[in-house]
């Protein structure tokens, strides 16, 4: 059978085909392609971070306040310092990233094994201290007090420093009961998380203790808590009190609005399932580099398609670092 | 890809001798940019915090240059935009610039303009 004629008398020219406009390899183009659409994905996630934040703005809990803990330093007041430090980790596994690349420019097989596998550590330290400050939010601090509006209610003493529930309830008067389907008709099922202490108890310890007081989401124009009198507060804890809340969940959050708390898991969590797989991918890598398939393919590109992942990872930091940490 | 790498940085002010040492180089300034940030973050100067401009405080402004600033440095250099044909570059950063600042700026407004309804307005908190 005839071949159909395939030449079209372009060869050679502009638009015969085989030109490469921007220089880059296919496997290039489409991972900057899933770069710049996974970057509309976390704006589209920080926008709306944003978004509610200016819709609560007056009462929108400051990070300096909520990330306070480092690892092995109890009772330490240290702001920031924890996710300063892991916003170092991953620039710095950035750089080996970057040095594992600029070594496969040159087919140094040692050398590109040796940055990869700092750059797996640098990943996986990382992940291990999201999955650390996660764990300090759910568990919380001082434990609050929720209004029946949905507002939260933090104890502080006279001199202005923060009070734990827990150092101030009353010692608990009876056996806690749980209700259960026999006992009711209109059954509905206990909440899912049990503070340790009951709304009773921190309402009782509250009233026995004169040096307390309480303060509010809201803040002044200065921006800081609005303090009440002994006299207000108690009547905000009489009469709004309503539940305890210790730590944080997808729906209450000790630290103020619940929407702070949803946004952190979310944002950090999507950013933290991205470094899991950077991690991943970054071992398959690693595996195929030792293997010698990339000395055998003649070229380490796809180290570099990878580490085009790997420094976008880290870039999405900067920005959530910026707008969740400082802002 | 052998290609060669743009070893000069700041507009060419500061060059680098090998693209090694030019890694270090930005890693020392992505570095200090960070402290600066950290620092300014936990003392806040009163300064800064109660003076805005264009509704948002100065000190904001400044996370934002520096984030910014740091962005500029790690897609330019580690992820190698610097050694990219113009046309490549281009269609990465004009579009996602232009998308996210358009849609962070409706979401702003309309978030500020939420604000004042629950101020203003007879509106329960969680409505």
């Amino acid at each position: 059978m005839e071949a159909t004629v395939v030449k079209t008398g372009t060869e050679g020219k502009t638009w015969g085909g085989g030109n490469q406009p921007l220089k880059a390899s296919y496997g290039k183009m489409m991972m900057w392609f899933f770069i710049v659409s996974d970057a509309l994905t976390f704006s589209g996630f920080l926008a709306s971070y944003g978004f509610s934040r200016f819709k609560f703005v007056d009462a929108w809990p400051i990070a300096d306040e909520v990330f306070t803990h480092f690892p092995f330093l109890h009772g330490v007041d240290a702001p920031m310092y924890y996710v300063a430090f892991m916003t170092f980790i991953l620039i710095f596994s950035s750089v080996t990233m970057v040095l594992a690349v600029d070594a496969g420019h040159k087919m140094q097989q040692k050398k590109v094994i040796f940055y990869l596998f700092l750059t797996i550590i640098g990943g996986a330290i990382f992940v291990g201290s999201q999955a650390w400050e996660w764990n300090t939010f759910i568990k919380g601090d001082y434990g609050a007090i929720e209004t029946k509006g949905g507002q939260i209610v933090q104890f502080l003493d006279k001199e202005g420093e923060r009070v734990a529930l827990r150092d101030f309830a009353a010692a608990a008067t009876g056996e806690r009961t749980e209700q259960t389907k026999e006992n009711g008709i209109w059954f509905k099922n206990e909440a899912e998380y049990y503070p340790s202490v009951s709304f009773e108890q921190v309402k009782a310890g509250f009233l026995a203790n004169d040096n307390l007081l309480v303060r509010l989401q809201h803040k002044d124009e200065h921006g800081q808590h609005i303090i009440l009198s002994r006299e207000e507060s108690i009547a905000k804890v009489v009469n709004d009190g309503h539940m305890v809340v210790e730590g944080a969940n997808l729906h209450h959050n000790e630290y103020g609005h619940p929407l702070f708390a949803d946004f952190f898991f979310f944002i950090t969590g999507f950013h933290g399932f991205h470094v899991l797989t950077g991690v991943l991918i970054n071992c398959i890598i690693f595996f195929n580099v030792i293997l010698g398939t990339y000395e055998r393919r003649g070229s380490y590109e796809m180290v570099e398609k990878v580490g085009l992942y790997w420094h976008f990872v880290d870039l999405v930091w900067v920005f959530v670092f910026t707008f969740f940490y400082l802002v | 890809m052998a290609h060669e790498h743009k070893l000069a940085i700041f507009r060419g002010t500061l060059k680098f001798k090998s693209n090694v040492s030019k890694i270090w180089g930005v890693f020392f300034i992505l570095s200090i940019v960070t402290i600066i940030e950290v620092a300014l973050g936990i003392i806040r100067p009163d300064f800064l915090v109660d003076h805005r401009f264009l509704a948002l405080k100065l000190l904001n402004w400044i996370f934002i240059l520096l984030t910014l600033f740091k962005a500029y440095y790690i897609t330019w250099d580690f992820m190698h935009m610097r050694d990219e044909t113009n046309g490549l570059r281009r269609a990465v950063i004009w579009t996602t610039l232009f998308l996210i600042s358009y849609l962070v700026v409706l979401l702003l407004i309309e978030g500020d303009y939420i604000y004042e309804v629950y101020k203003i307005g007879f509106i329960k908190f969680n409505f």
